[in-house]
């Protein structure tokens, strides 16, 4: 089985956002940059399918691609995921912001040239925070999709996917070839060692751009204003729990 | 202008985040009406006609319908757009599963998340877990949107819509439902919780945050959260998180215990009405965004406040 990848280089999920003071966007000037947390999680899940681990048999995934679309850096993401045991990577180069849409028009180009059995994708990325890439490629691809995957069990050409959905877990087959969208409870990623973040400068990684695959990455929504969230003040420090709670009736949610 | 609202529901009764859903439908101005598509859903659709400001209910009633999965609600969706200039979905699991697909297959960029309506196509939304607010023109011919139903308040129920029947996606599909294990707490859900509990790493083990939550969460009627930190030491599960990469929460009242408020635990609780926070370093930066800050050891200050809210009558 192939499995394939999509990764995403966001601001680190460390760091403070720091809204422009004209409100044309986030400054990220100088900030450490990182692979997005849930991406990080599906190279985890697609490397053990490959390794054996996580309740995966040892080759239930023979190679690991993985993708990233972005700007030349995005081949740092994609090294990290080689780190963490991807085979090879694809970097689409993209300069500017690509809406999830036109991400999953270059996806599907990818998987239409890759023909993997299984690609697994973040449930979102935590810069936009859209929650929409896996399922918009499930759909152009007209692939069954599990979203917010916290368990997967493979079998033959199904796979059993625990979700994570309001209020508890939901538990669905899918045929694949399918997209599944990893949760925070899916695994948890190694920290990759030395030698595998050398051996991983040395894995080919293939250099495209969204005109191979005939996407036009224009974006479709204008950004017209971006603030910083209502400041919320310092309140005032009681001194015990009776005060608390007297606090708590006069404000009335209690 | 007409708009259509993808109703949240459990086939029996309709959630009241599809009330919050259609007062931001009417804040885009034109007809709103209400799609329930279920199963056995005879219920839901006639609550849903109660919800005021809705033109026409349409009911599509199935078995491919019901657990409201991604590819029959698809189905089902896509060709009534025709119809429709916008198409909103409550930003719940699964309005967030289904939305994205339909909006894909209409060749349109979907709007996530939005917590303002300023007007048929200018939409406000959160970015990095909220650290940033965006506001949004959306010119495409066709809109789908995804709304985060905690910011806006819930339409009344003393309406009257007609109800009409439409036919609910023959299938195949090519996924299935399998099983499901719902929290069988009492508690609320964390995300639709009024009062939230979050304890940290503070807590030190899982035995001592269940002893010292659960009574707490139990007698104010609240969900329990948990911060990164107390997570990843195993003190709570996975799915209690609240912060930047776990659940973003706005309840009237959040009671953090023993968290110090890293940014990251920040960006998922910032937006509750009323914090306290309960920690005995005073540095601790979570004392920046509570409204009631009580410098104490949780081992003595938990207790007490127990004892407190007994005598208050709680």
């Amino acid at each position: 089985m192939k499995v394939l990848v999509p990764v995403k280089r966001v601001l680190d999920y460390n760091l403070k956002v720091r809204v422009k003071p004209d409100g044309s966007g986030v400054d990220l000037s100088n900030l450490k940059m990182s692979i997005n947390p849930f991406c990080e999680i599906a190279i985890e899940e697609a490397v053990r399918m490959k390794e054996g681990g996580g309740g995966h048999a040892k080759d239930s995934a023979k190679e690991v691609v993985a993708v990233s679309i972005g700007p030349e850096q995005a081949q740092e993401t994609l090294r990290n995921a080689l780190a963490i045991g991807a085979d090879r990577g694809i970097l689409v180069k993209a300069e500017g912001e690509v809406e999830p849409l036109a991400v999953a028009k270059i996806l599907k180009g990818v998987i239409d040239a890759e023909k993997p059995d299984l690609v697994i994708l973040g449930k979102q990325a935590i810069d936009d925070d859209n929650n929409a890439t896996a399922q918009m490629v499930a759909a152009l691809l007209d692939w069954p999709q599990a979203t917010f995957a916290s368990k997967i069990v493979l079998a033959g050409s199904k796979a059993t996917v625990t979700r994570e959905v309001d209020g508890g877990l939901q538990t669905i087959d899918v045929d694949l070839p399918a997209i599944i969208s990893t949760d925070l409870r899916l695994n948890e990623p190694r920290y990759a060692s030395l030698p595998n973040i050398m051996k991983a400068k040395k894995k080919p990684i293939d250099v495209k751009t969204p005109a191979d695959f005939g996407v036009d990455t224009a974006p479709r929504l204008q950004t017209v204003k971006t603030a910083e969230p209502g400041k919320r003040q310092a309140g005032i420090k009681v001194k015990t729990a009776a005060e608390l709670v007297g606090k708590l009736k006069e404000a009335g949610v209690i | 202008m007409a708009v259509l609202v993808v109703a949240e529901h459990d086939n029996a009764s309709v959630k009241d985040a599809t009330n919050k859903v259609v007062t931001a439908a009417k804040a885009m101005g034109g007809d709103v009406d209400v799609l329930v598509a279920g199963s056995n859903a005879g219920a839901a659709a006639a609550a849903a006609a109660k919800i005021d400001g809705v033109r026409k209910v349409l009911h599509a009633d199935g078995a491919t319908l019901a657990k409201q999965m991604a590819e029959p609600l698809e189905a089902l969706v896509v060709p009534l757009a025709a119809n429709y200039d916008a198409i909103l979905f409550p930003a719940s699991t699964t309005g967030k599963n289904a939305a994205p697909r339909v909006a894909a297959k209409l060749d349109v960029m979907q709007v996530s998340g939005v917590i303002g309506v300023e007007g048929a196509d200018t939409f406000v939304r959160p970015i990095y877990a909220g650290n940033a607010i965006i506001t949004v023109k959306d010119s495409q011919p066709k809109k789908v949107l995804t709304v985060q139903p905690t910011a806006f308040k819930a339409a009344g129920d003393s309406g009257s819509a007609s109800v009409e029947t439409i036919p609910a996606p023959a299938g195949p599909f090519k996924s299935a439902f399998v099983g499901e294990e719902m929290a069988k707490s009492d508690r609320p859900e964390l995300t639709a919780a009024k009062r939230v509990v979050s304890g940290g790493r503070a807590l030190g083990s899982s035995e001592e945050f269940h002893k010292v939550l659960d009574p707490l969460a139990d007698k104010l009627g609240a969900a329990v959260g948990a911060s990164r930190a107390a997570v990843d030491a195993g003190y709570a599960p996975n799915d209690y998180q609240v912060g930047q990469t776990g659940k973003v929460v706005a309840p009237e009242l959040y009671v953090a215990i023993g968290i110090s408020g890293a940014i990251q635990h920040l960006a998922g609780m910032k937006d509750s009405k009323v914090i306290v926070a309960i920690n005995k370093d005073e540095d601790a930066p979570i004392f920046q965004v509570a409204d009631y800050g009580l410098v104490a050891d949780y081992k003595t200050a938990v207790p007490e406040l127990m004892d407190e809210l007994t005598k208050a009558g709680v």
